[in-house]
């Protein structure tokens, strides 16, 4: 109990730290994701390249080489002195916009062609149709996944504690080195992750139960 | 086989002569199958074409060639003297209308009926809000189905769905409608509710290409029938002479099978 009472504003600052990341990587990944998604299914060819070598490169790459990439590489020869927040949401939220796009994806194909053909032969256009018609019935199909996703991503976020972001998993590094006992330091941390992930699917099963459509 | 009897509009004005739709020796294939064969089919302002013959014979792609639903591999399809244009803006404009009615419905899952049919006016046709709405409710009751506006596609009966579809269609101020088996997936008891509706607008002068299995609506409200087989039209005549002397031995053939009872 020591550990955490001593070091409350440490554990808050780690909190936050990992709130903050999780849910700006989140957005942008959702972000990207969606139009990733759009790409992947899009009736111009370019377009669809582009979604399938996005996908296939971000989605089979290890994320601690995308960390040591943004980390290392990135302010070399890009932007040097960038803030590492930044890098590491750019890094969690590319890496993740290529599974939120795949659910999507996978979503959008449980909406039947009919829907879609209706759409079409009424005049609306591909974008029209992807946002009004097939997105908002896709979406229901896409949640348990996108539920999945978001939770490795809440976890995902401590490998940016491990490249020095301020976070649950970087201050432990530091308490551990003034001496608490260990088990006890992961103990706290764990409750902090278990209260962002747990908020996650509770979300989610209210989007899920909002969502229903009856066919 | 349901029989609707109708007065068709005989002795009133025959169909305009100008040329609303046309194909024009129009093929395509689905890999090996030659599925549209030189097809040429005209139909004039007003007038009310059925497409029948036995599955496969490729009238439901015909019917979706014509809002380009289905690429053509060669040939022409216009619309109002218009070609028909690649996919994009220009195409969706073309395709607002030409209403189509689907055999599966195709309503929108996740809209109300009521939404349906004020969508695209809305989106489409850029129609203010009120003004879509009252619109959409006068053709919800003039297809009969006005108290339903509220509810959900799911809950509808299929004749139901089928006619608010017809609605949704109508919305668009169409100039013609394409009806693809509106009532091959309907339960017998409701297969004339929807094909009253259809007949209705075939009175009013509506230009209709309807591909059907119902001869006793191709009787008495078609203008011409259109007898399709492997991908071919094989005749092209008027009810009367298809039904009573058909000239081909295949519309011989297909008509003894589903006409001796």
């Amino acid at each position: 109990m020591d550990v955490l009472l001593d070091n409350l504003e440490l554990f808050r600052e780690g909190f936050v730290g990992t709130l903050s990341l999780t849910a700006t990587s989140a957005l942008l990944a959702l972000v990207l994701g969606l139009i990733i998604a759009g790409f992947r299914v899009s009736p111009v060819p370019p377009l669809r390249l582009f979604g399938t070598v996005w996908v296939t490169l971000l989605r089979n790459t290890p994320l601690t080489l995308l960390f040591l990439v943004a980390f290392f590489v990135v302010p070399q020869i890009l932007f040097p002195g960038i803030n590492s927040f930044l890098l590491a949401v750019v890094a969690l939220g590319m890496y993740t916009s290529a599974y939120i796009a795949e659910a999507l994806r996978s979503g959008i194909n449980t909406v039947p062609m009919g829907q879609a053909e209706a759409a079409r032969s009424i005049g609306m256009t591909f974008t029209q149709i992807l946002r009004m018609i097939v997105l908002p019935q896709a979406t229901r199909a896409a949640l348990p996944p996108l539920s999945s996703f978001l939770i490795a991503l809440t976890k995902n976020s401590a490998i940016a504690g491990a490249f020095n972001n301020v976070d649950l998993f970087n201050i432990q590094k530091t308490l551990s080195n003034e001496g608490y006992n260990i088990l006890v330091i992961f103990l706290w941390i764990t409750l902090g992750y278990l209260a962002i992930t747990f908020t996650i699917s509770g979300l989610f099963r209210l989007l899920e139960r909002r969502m229903e459509v009856a066919r | 086989m349901s029989e609707v009897s109708v007065t068709k509009d005989a002795g009133g004005p025959g169909p305009a002569t100008d040329k609303l739709v046309v194909l024009d020796n129009v093929n395509k294939h689905f890999g090996a199958l030659h599925v549209l064969q030189d097809i040429e089919l005209t139909v004039a302002r007003g007038e009310v074409v059925v497409v029948i013959g036995p599955s496969g014979s490729g009238k439901s792609t015909l019917c979706r060639t014509i809002n380009r639903l289905e690429t053509v591999d060669s040939g022409r399809v216009t619309i109002d003297d218009k070609p028909l244009p690649e996919e994009g803006k220009e195409l969706a404009k073309l395709r607002a209308d030409v209403g189509m009615v689907f055999q599966s419905f195709n309503l929108f899952a996740h809209k109300t009926v009521l939404e349906n049919v004020t969508l695209g006016q809305v989106k489409v046709r850029k129609t203010d809000k009120q003004a879509a709405e009252t619109k959409a409710r006068a053709l919800l009751d003039r297809v009969g189905v006005g108290n339903q506006a509220d509810k959900y596609p799911a809950q509808l009966s299929g004749g139901q769905q089928q006619r608010v579809a017809i609605a949704r269609a109508l919305a668009m101020d169409p100039k013609v409608m394409l009806f693809d088996e509106p009532t091959s997936a309907l339960d017998p008891e409701m297969i004339n509710e929807v094909l009253e509706v259809m007949q209705q607008l075939a009175r009013d002068g509506m230009t209709m290409v309807v591909v059907t299995h119902e001869m006793g609506f191709a009787r008495s409200a078609a203008n011409r029938v259109v007898f399709m087989a492997d991908g071919r039209i094989v005749e092209e005549a008027t009810p009367d002479q298809f039904f009573s002397n058909p000239r081909s031995d295949r519309a011989k053939d297909f008509l003894s099978k589903i006409l001796h009872h």
